[in-house]
């Protein structure tokens, strides 16, 4: 008995390290005071203010409009190299894949420095290419990385067999192969998407001058180690927190279903 | 003749060879396959069986050779141009469209020629796709064909194995291909759903008129459903023949022994129509060159079992197992192993007589490399065979071993073992065994039968009178026929196995 409650409480400490500055944030974000510790009374006035607030809104639009572009396009052609690493020959399709994975352990500030050394030096520093590209860089690899185990779950004889029934390479590629890497590039796909929301590093080093994301936004807002200019972006971040949860426990829930009707089997 | 046969050739390998780095998967494969037969690759895994369907499929390049399909050269041509559909092993169906959309899916990707007529009257044709109602009729057909009308919308995960491969089957032959190929499609399923499918198989095949070329590695399967046998081992074709052929009159002790159970023997022609083995001579009903060297089979259920007195043979019974059938009884005649299937039993340790008739001894051609015997091992460490008794060197036996003083045989880890009277066989170099005229020199002493000059040198057989083995030997030294001379062997050109461990 002691034993479990000893385990359970130790459980609920780690929660707690992990989740108080959040919940703090959140908390705060339902008092209309400038400073994080000051209780002014509850109010929604700071969700009010973030709504009303042009600037936030413009920026919210671009962080999710630069994040669907990137991630489709992430997507597109993580997916393609992944087939291609996955039909190359065994000689090749190892270094390859190696190589892919490079920029997943690499520093992003190492990744985010080379990109503006090289936009510079191609005269295209702060542009929305740059920043595109950037954050493509970013997400490929997660996407090779999420693609390839569904292409070696296939089974091989399936692309053989869709040939054989005189289907053209191309053919086969989408009517057989994408359909059953499906969820490996949705996976993909998502992961991208998260990448890009709240990646800041990157971001800073490629974005045009005049153009912000939440996480350059917030980062500004807050450089001087207060948030008194803008106490909207309490109200924000907890949104931002709690859409991440609910898009967590739909994706964990479809995830679910399959799985058990599978196991019903 | 001969215009006729290739008139009904559909498709042809000539010297076909496929290397995948630096192994030969097969090695300079020719052959062909006439319109509607039903032709198997039978051998065990890694002969080369399936690389050879693959590269008819399209999906191996031969590495060199060529490959035709109605005398045209198909050997470049991708999978999806060639008229051949395919049946895997493991179904490979797709998962994600359900049993139509499966065997629909050929019939999607299919183009044919329509002809037209505009108003002038002036007929032309289009490639076109099949339409919807074309498409419905012929997958309902082939549902049909397997017998899985209904199934339509079903998913592929609920399907059994045994139906599952009925859809794969459906798929391939609802292109009405010229020829389907079948890699091992009965493969993954339990005995009694692939008895039924080999029926239903030569069924469809003779309903479809379809030519099926099928690679399996069960000699069975094999003798069941084809109309022609391709043996295969190490990527070389061993023989082509009829079920029935290659069960009677097989090319070689590998065939022999993949097709069926059989006593396979080292004997010798010694007459006209007389072959040796087992230290009796026989009548037999192929001629071979007098003194040849040959392999001998004889299938288990050919030899009659009588009392001992009356047979050719007298062998004592080490074992009898029951089959269901029959039972299968091995019985030791001097130191070869004899199985024998019968439908009566004997018991352990029985004495038992054997008959062979004549025409169930069947005499295969043997090349010749190496004299092969089966010995033991006496107190001395020396070894018996041929008649004869050799210095040896019995450390060879187990690697890292070594002898103590008193003659027993301490092996690398440190056991000590007894190897008195251990059964070993014995291999022995064509160009190892040295003759001589001093009887009292070598291990074995016998009688010169026959010389044969071959370009640089001889080839002689000694042949012992105690019970006629025979040592094959080649020298350049001159001696004559019917000289009685000893057999010399060197210690370490002698090479011994064990033919089982020692307790």
């Amino acid at each position: 008995m002691v034993k479990r409650i000893v385990s359970v409480a130790i459980c609920v400490a780690v929660l707690l390290f992990i989740y108080a500055p959040i919940l703090l944030l959140v908390v705060y974000s339902f008092t209309d005071s400038n400073v994080i510790g000051k209780w002014d009374g509850f109010s929604f006035a700071l969700y009010a203010d973030l709504f009303r607030d042009a600037e936030i809104m413009q920026i919210l639009f671009n962080t999710v409009w630069l994040a669907l572009v990137a991630a489709l396009l992430s997507t597109a052609l993580g997916t393609a190299g992944a087939v291609g690493i996955f039909y190359s020959k065994r000689k090749f399709a190892k270094p390859l894949q190696a190589a892919s994975q490079i920029p997943v352990i690499n520093a992003e500030i190492v990744t985010a420095i080379s990109l503006a050394l090289l936009f510079s030096a191609l005269f295209l520093y702060r542009t929305y290419f740059s920043l595109i590209v950037g954050h493509m860089v970013l997400c490929t690899p997660f996407v090779v990385l999420s693609v390839m185990p569904k292409l070696k779950q296939m089974d091989p004889n399936t692309y053989e067999a869709a040939l054989d029934l005189g289907a053209s390479p191309s053919q086969v590629l989408f009517k057989v192969v994408v359909p059953q890497i499906f969820s490996g590039i949705l996976s993909g796909f998502m992961l991208s998407i998260t990448l890009s929301l709240d990646d800041y590093i990157v971001t800073a080093f490629t974005k045009p001058p005049m153009f912000d994301t939440i996480s350059t936004y917030v980062y500004n807002a807050v450089k001087n180690g207060t948030n008194n200019s803008t106490p909207a972006l309490r109200a924000l971040s907890a949104l931002i927190f709690i859409v991440m949860i609910a898009v967590l426990l739909v994706i964990n829930l479809r995830a679910r279903k399959p799985a058990q009707k599978e196991a019903a089997k | 003749m001969n215009e006729q046969k290739k008139e009904e050739m559909i498709i042809r390998l000539v010297n076909v060879s496929k290397v995948f780095d630096e192994t030969t998967a097969v090695e300079n494969v020719s052959f062909y396959v006439r319109k509607g037969e039903f032709i198997t690759f039978l051998g065990p895994s890694g002969c080369g069986k399936t690389t050879t369907l693959r590269m008819i499929a399209g999906f191996d390049i031969p590495t060199s050779g060529k490959i035709l399909l109605n005398g045209q050269d198909i050997t470049d041509l991708p999978p999806n141009k060639r008229p051949v559909n395919t049946v895997f092993q493991r179904y490979a169906l797709f998962p994600h469209y359900n049993i139509y959309d499966n065997i629909a899916f050929g019939l999607k990707m299919k183009k044919v020629p329509v002809t037209y007529r505009n108003e002038k009257g002036e007929t032309y044709t289009k490639m076109q796709k099949l339409t919807r109602r074309e498409i419905d009729e012929k997958v309902k057909n082939a549902l049909a064909v397997v017998d899985l009308e209904g199934f339509e919308k079903r998913s592929v995960s609920t399907l059994s194995g045994g139906q599952q491969q009925r859809v794969a089957i459906a798929r391939a032959i609802v292109n009405e291909p010229e020829i389907l190929l079948l890699d091992e499609p009965l493969g993954a399923l339990d005995l009694k759903m692939r008895k039924e499918m080999q029926i239903e198989l030569k069924e469809m095949h003779r309903k479809l008129g379809i030519t099926f070329i099928y690679v399996t590695h069960d000699q069975e399967e094999a003798l069941t459903m084809s109309d022609t046998i391709v043996v295969m081992k190490d990527g070389c074709i061993q023989q082509i023949g009829t079920p029935t052929d290659i069960y009677n009159e097989p090319a070689n002790a590998f065939v022999a022994d993949f097709i069926g159970d059989s006593n396979i023997l080292n004997g010798t022609m010694v007459d006209k129509l007389t072959v040796r083995f087992c230290n009796r001579n026989f009548r037999c009903v192929d001629d071979f060159e007098r003194n040849e060297k040959v392999d001998v089979v004889v299938r288990p259920e050919d030899i009659e079992m009588c009392p001992p007195e009356q047979g050719m043979l007298v062998g004592r019974v080490v074992s009898v197992v029951f089959k269901g059938v029959h039972y299968e009884i091995t019985a030791m005649v001097g130191r070869s192993e004899m199985i024998i299937q019968s439908t009566q039993s004997r018991t352990v340790g029985e004495l038992i007589g054997m008959n062979i008739a004549p025409d169930a001894i069947h005499i295969m051609k043997k090349e010749l490399t190496s004299n092969r015997y089966d010995g033991y091992i006496t107190k001395k460490n020396t070894v018996v065979f041929g008649d004869g008794e050799f210095e040896c060197d019995v450390t060879t036996l187990y690697p890292g071993s070594h002898l103590d003083e008193d003659g027993y045989l301490i092996t690398a880890q440190g056991e000590k073992i007894d190897l008195t009277d251990a059964d070993v066989s014995v291999e022995v170099g064509l160009t190892d065994i040295e003759i001589s005229d001093n009887a009292d020199e070598g291990g074995a002493r016998g009688h010169i039968v026959s010389l044969i000059y071959k370009g640089d040198h001889y080839q002689y057989i000694v042949r012992t009178e105690e019970n006629e083995e025979d040592f094959v030997l080649d020298t350049e030294d001159l001696w004559n026929e019917n000289d009685y001379v000893s057999v010399k062997i060197r210690p370490e050109n002698i090479h011994m196995k064990l033919k089982q461990e020692i307790k």
